[in-house]
């Protein structure tokens, strides 16, 4: 009885996840919008775009191979598994500890691997400059988030996300510099794996500059429409890990009360909100930065990280 | 008797090499010799794996009367031994089968035939051997039969090079080893390995055997800064040569380390391990970035080897360190990564190769930038190869991912260690050891994504036709296993147990019981993996997306050419090359690692002259320590080439000035 | 309460350590100056938080020396100084931004090494304050050396001022006049800096400190 109470806990946080991606992008979408004192797109839009889409006929590219008409699914797989297993409302889910946070990591990098390669599937030159750049940042990001991950686990004393959420709603953890440093980074790493501004426009399709959606333009109908939910996936991922780690208040206990879970499901919609307003607020700030500025930005991310490591290991022997 | 029956096995290997030259030339010469090897290698391997689940590594020895009078030949098997004796026949088997489709296109099939099985028996042997004698004398004909298949193909100018540089090195390791052989056994001369486990070398002296080791079994290894062989000799050797020397030669050579460091050295001081965690840290990096700037698949293939060895290391030089510090159980979780990644290596790095093989075989290119949409006409190549390189990216749900998901673990279990040295020096490695992970993944999309997506950029890459059954056959096996071992972990982890508990005292928790079969190096609430979980969510979760669009949304479909922001360009030329594709992480990692520089020329504005873009590289390890050794060595030959035209005289006198300087060094002797 | 005091003053010294990684990190003299004034704030709140709790008084007079001068005075004063140079737009560094930072990690993981082993039996509060203090002292020289601009050079030796302080305030009763005169003595650094600034500009046309040594031969 337990087990099919828990299974239907782990088939709601799929669900959940995924519906409510695209209403976080739609939000930030018309934030930005309000803030350039613009009115914006509806916050439902995004999901009229998904339905739009899947619509549509798929035109497929004369050189595109079947690893082209499969990949949007395996990517879309790979990242609704990821963020299916970070705690959003109630902790403890059924499979988390099937995959800890390192491999929540691998497998958004499995994700990424299939669409670069997507990427260069078509043989056009667009792709190409798309996957590129896309694994140059990526060969930052992905070891500073892996810094990142060191740094928490070390405090926390596990990988698994539900463990670090529990520990950092403890009294034991106090205010330590290296969480400092790891919120830090982890904020300049979701920036980037997000393709967002300063790093990517996520905005635009024809600019010189742009990352991800070059990798994706030979994509159309619903094979665009996975990947665009994918990318709305991920940056639900990065939010909510970010607040399941440091702003865990609210988060349901495994075995708590319907008003409990009503309550941590309030308090995740709250995080999802202003994490959105956050991300709103700093983009509409900021410029976009030229490709070869992002190593900097990502080479401090890598190094605050291994900094905050370094620092729980020096600390450890006091 | 275990080890009687596998060394029966060997001899059969040793008979097939003189039956190869009678049959070199026959047209069905290499079906029989591969058909041999491959059911002799299957038997070996069967041998080792009973022994190690079965009788958990129980200890077989056998002395016989060959080598030296006072020594006599020394065969043992113990877990250990027979962990590499599956890693080592598994490769053979697997390049055995892939070389019976293979090996038919062979155009000089005599100079390949009678090496092959010796290079099996010799790589068996190495593993089983149990003083140093028969241990050196087996390494030197291991060595021998690999240089004699590197230069195969001899008319090839590259190769002979390649030979000449390979047999150098190799030359020089043995001595290293010779050396720490000769340290290890001391004045009474025991050369017998359980002598020589029976007395512990002192501090000083065991250092000495440390460094001299690490150079020795790190040469063949490949790791940095003794790699510059690698890249050069195992791209030369036929395909299912290189995938067994980087799949298989480079574990054995893994294999004597271990056998020297953890096993017969005695109990390790705690900087050993630094200088083995530097060492594989740098490995691991410099490996990937070498790689990263390659265009030849092969040799990319074989850089990727050096960064995977470095990733062995820093497994090996954790144990080593948390052995030195009386960490038991932590030590078996390093040293149960670091030897799951030999396996995990040997198995996708054999894939990798013979997909590699079959291109090569098809095209005749090993030039990434000549080839291109190979995945139209290999689908099956395509594929096998694709999963190959998921799995030495260390992406999940494949078995590369579990050996570096187990040392990211070790590492975690580190901050506990008391040494201020590697309090510093573990972080560190970690941050290498996630930027190799995550170079490798840009390196692999690299080589898939130019070799077999995209369009054909030569006429050959457009004729290319899917390889034979036996090759796939071979290739497709071992893609299984990569995706079982990345599944269903705990069964290879428990069969590591009994080694790690030789070596270490220890075992990782057993794993088979634990439920779901996931995972768990310490504790539940600490970390676990379940890649067969993981497997099964992102299969059931892809086909529920798959189903639901097909049902609900459109399913029409319609071919067009390429969108291509309106601008689609119909030579093949303009797609993104080997080159191009990394031209922005050689920006990020190549301005300082490799000085590199590029010169853009752009002619005048009217003038036809075609715009050049060069890229120049420096091989820095080769300028600090390889050029200065062989420019000395010129310059000494050259001036000592004077002395080839001496008077009689001459010749007399230095005689007698030799004599004369032995004397009073005699005559001063205290 | 022992506890939170701790934490606090751990992280207001930490979060100087990371400014400190900003300035290195940041190469546009405006964002620099910005984070100046961010560093001296951190600086100011992190003394005020030690007058607190160390319940001397005059520590707070020396919060508000930081705050007043070097979180608004001097910044304002070197933000006009650039507009009259007109060099806000000059990006000029020695090492770049990458390699600056790993050896500004390696100073950190060095100054906790040396303050760690020194203070073996100090209370663990002071070790660490120390430690982090030391670490910003450095990595204020370290982005004088990197950098060719005399005005981030000027930025760079007031951050390494501001570690100094960070190191006093840590120990506890150090005399409120030597701060003063810490103080003041930075204020007039900073006027001469200033004067020699113009002085450069206006002979070189540059504050690019490189034009001094071509003046002097030492680099062709």
């Amino acid at each position: 009885m337990a087990v099919i109470r828990e299974f239907v806990f782990q088939g709601a946080e799929m669900l959940l996840v995924l519906l409510l991606s695209p209403l976080l992008t739609g939000f930030v979408r018309k934030m930005k919008a309000r803030l350039l004192q613009r009115q914006g797109p509806p916050l439902l839009q995004p999901y009229r775009d998904l339905i739009r889409l899947m619509r549509k006929e798929v035109v497929l590219a004369d050189g595109a191979s079947w690893l082209f008409r499969v990949n949007p699914y395996i990517i879309f797989a790979g990242t609704w598994v990821a963020a299916s297993l970070v705690p959003t409302f109630r902790s403890g889910l059924l499979f988390s500890w099937s995959a800890d946070l390192i491999a929540i990591i691998a497998l958004l990098g499995s994700a990424r691997f299939f669409l670069a390669l997507a990427g260069l599937d078509v043989g056009t030159s667009f792709g190409g400059i798309g996957s590129s750049r896309e694994v140059m940042i990526a060969s930052l990001a992905e070891p500073a988030m892996l810094m990142i991950m060191f740094t928490l686990a070390l405090i926390a004393g596990s990988t698994q996300l539900s463990t670090m959420a529990a520990f950092m709603l403890s009294s034991e953890v106090g205010l330590r510099v290296s969480l400092g440093l790891a919120l830090l980074a982890l904020i300049m790493v979701a920036i980037a794996e997000n393709a967002r501004i300063p790093i990517d426009n996520p905005a635009t399709h024809l600019e010189l500059t742009m990352v991800h959606e070059a990798m994706v333009l030979e994509y159309s109908g619903r094979h665009l429409a996975l990947i665009d939910l994918t990318s709305e996936l991920k940056l639900l991922l990065y939010v909510s890990v970010i607040g399941c780690v440091f702003t865990p208040w609210g988060i349901a206990a495994p075995d708590s009360s319907p008003l409990a879970l009503a309550v941590g499901f309030a308090s995740y919609v709250g995080k999802l909100a202003v994490g959105g307003m956050l991300l709103a607020l700093f983009e509409t700030a900021i410029a976009k930065m030229r490709v070869f500025r992002v190593p900097a930005f990502l080479g401090a991310a890598l190094m605050l990280g291994l900094l905050g490591t370094l620092l729980l290991f020096v600390s450890r022997s006091l | 008797m275990m080890v009687v029956y596998a060394l029966y096995g060997v001899a059969a290997l040793l008979v097939l090499a003189p039956l190869a030259i009678a049959l070199g030339r026959s047209p069905r010469g290499s079906a029989v010799i591969y058909g041999a090897s491959l059911i002799v290698t299957l038997t070996l391997g069967m041998i080792a794996l009973l022994n190690l689940f079965e009788y958990s590594g129980r200890v077989s020895v056998v002395s016989l009367p060959l080598g030296l009078p006072w020594l006599g030949a020394h065969f043992r098997i113990d877990a250990l031994a027979a962990f590499f004796l599956v890693v080592v026949n598994l490769g053979g088997a697997a390049a055995s089968l892939f070389a019976l489709g293979y090996g038919q296109h062979e155009d000089s099939p005599q100079r390949v035939l009678p090496f092959y099985p010796a290079y099996l028996a010799a790589m068996n042997l190495v593993v089983m051997a149990d003083d140093a004698f028969s241990f050196l004398v087996s390494w030197e004909f291991m060595s021998l039969t690999s240089w004699a298949l590197v230069i195969a193909h001899h008319r090839i100018k590259e190769n002979l090079q390649a030979g000449y540089v390979y047999l150098l090195m190799a030359s020089f390791g043995t001595l290293a080893l010779l050396l720490a052989f000769g340290l290890l056994a001391g004045s009474d001369g025991n050369y017998a390995f359980d002598a020589i486990r029976a007395t512990h070398a002192n501090g000083g002296l065991a250092a000495l055997v440390l460094i001299l080791v690490l150079i020795g079994a790190g040469s063949k290894a490949g790791v940095v800064p003794l790699h510059a062989w690698l890249p050069l000799a195992h791209p030369a050797a036929p395909s299912h040569v290189s995938a067994l020397m980087s799949g298989v030669m480079t574990k054995v050579a893994v294999y004597g380390f271990v056998r020297i460091v953890f096993d017969l050295l005695g109990p390790p001081d705690w900087w050993w391990s630094m200088v083995v965690l530097g060492v594989g840290g740098i490995t691991a990096v410099m490996g990937v970035l070498y790689a990263l700037m390659q265009h030849d698949l092969k040799r990319l293939l074989a850089y990727h080897t050096v960064e995977n060895i470095g990733i062995i290391y820093i497994g090996l030089g954790l144990a080593l360190a948390f052995k030195a510090h009386n960490m038991p159980l932590a030590a078996a979780l390093a040293l149960t990564a670091g030897l799951l990644h030999v396996f995990n290596h040997s198995v996708f790095k054999s894939l990798l190769f013979f997909g590699a093989g079959s291109v090569l075989n098809a095209t005749g290119e090993r030039d990434m930038e000549h080839l291109g949409g190979l995945i139209h006409r290999m689908p099956q190549t395509a594929f096998v190869f694709l999963v190959g390189c998921v799995a030495i990216s260390a992406l999940p749900p494949l078995n590369g991912f579990v050996s570096e998901w187990l040392t990211f673990q070790a590492i975690l279990l580190s901050p506990q260690l008391p040494s201020w040295g590697l309090k510093f020096l573990v972080p560190a490695v970690g941050a290498l050891l996630a930027l190799s992970a995550a170079l490798a993944a840009a390196c692999f999309v690299k080589a898939f994504g130019v070799t077999f997506l995209g369009r054909a950029s030569t006429p050959a890459a457009q004729a290319a036709k899917e390889t034979d059954t036996n090759s796939l056959a071979a290739m497709f096996f071992l893609a299984a296993l990569c995706l079982v071992a990345g599944i269903l972990p705990g069964f290879f982890i428990d069969a590591l147990a009994p080694v790690t508990r030789s070596l270490v005292g220890i075992s990782m928790p057993h794993q088979a019981g634990v439920e779901w079969l996931s995972i768990v190096p310490i504790a539940e609430s600490r970390s676990s993996y379940n890649g067969l979980l993981v497997f099964i969510f992102i299969v059931f979760s892809g086909t529920l997306a798959a189903s639901a669009i097909h049902r609900l949304a459109s399913d029409k479909l319609r071919r067009g050419p390429a969108w291509d922001c309106g601008y689609p360009d119909p030579n093949p030329a303009t797609q993104y090359t080997a080159s191009s594709f990394a031209q922005p992480i050689r920006r990020v990692y190549g301005t300082s690692v490799f000085r590199a520089r590029e010169i853009g020329e752009m002619p005048a504005p009217g003038s036809i002259l075609p715009a050049r873009l060069t890229v120049k590289l420096r091989d820095l390890i080769w300028d600090a320590a390889y050029a200065p050794v062989a420019d000395g060595i010129g310059y000494a030959s050259e001036k000592l080439n004077s002395l080839q035209f001496l008077t009689i005289r001459q010749y007399l006198s230095l005689v007698f000035a030799a004599l004369v300087l032995l004397l009073l060094v005699l005559a001063i002797w205290p | 309460m022992r506890g939170l005091s701790f934490d606090i003053a751990h992280m207001l010294a930490g979060s100087l350590v990371l400014v400190s990684f900003m300035q290195l990190y940041q190469d546009r003299l405006y964002a620099l100056l910005n984070i100046y004034a961010l560093h001296a704030l951190i600086l100011a709140m992190s003394v005020a938080w030690q007058a607190f709790v160390q319940d001397a008084p005059h520590l707070y007079l020396t919060a508000v020396i930081a705050l007043v001068f070097k979180a608004i005075v001097i910044p304002t004063a070197l933000h006009k100084i650039i507009v009259r140079l007109g060099i806000h737009r000059e990006i000029e560094t020695v090492v770049g931004v990458g390699p600056a930072m790993l050896l500004g990690m390696g100073l950190v993981a060095l100054a906790m090494v040396v303050m760690l082993r020194v203070t073996a039996e100090a209370d663990p509060l002071a070790r660490e304050d120390l430690a982090f203090a030391l670490s910003v002292v450095l990595l204020g020289l370290l982005m004088m050396v990197t950098r060719r601009n005399a005005v981030s050079q000027v930025i760079g030796f007031m951050s390494l001022e501001n570690g100094l302080v960070l190191a006093a305030t840590g120990a506890k009763g150090m005399p409120l006049v030597v701060e003063i005169s810490v103080a003041f003595s930075v204020l007039i650094a900073f006027i001469v800096i200033g004067i020699f600034l113009f002085r450069i500009r206006e002979r070189f046309d540059t504050v690019d400190v490189q034009a001094l040594d071509r003046f002097r031969g030492e680099r062709r």
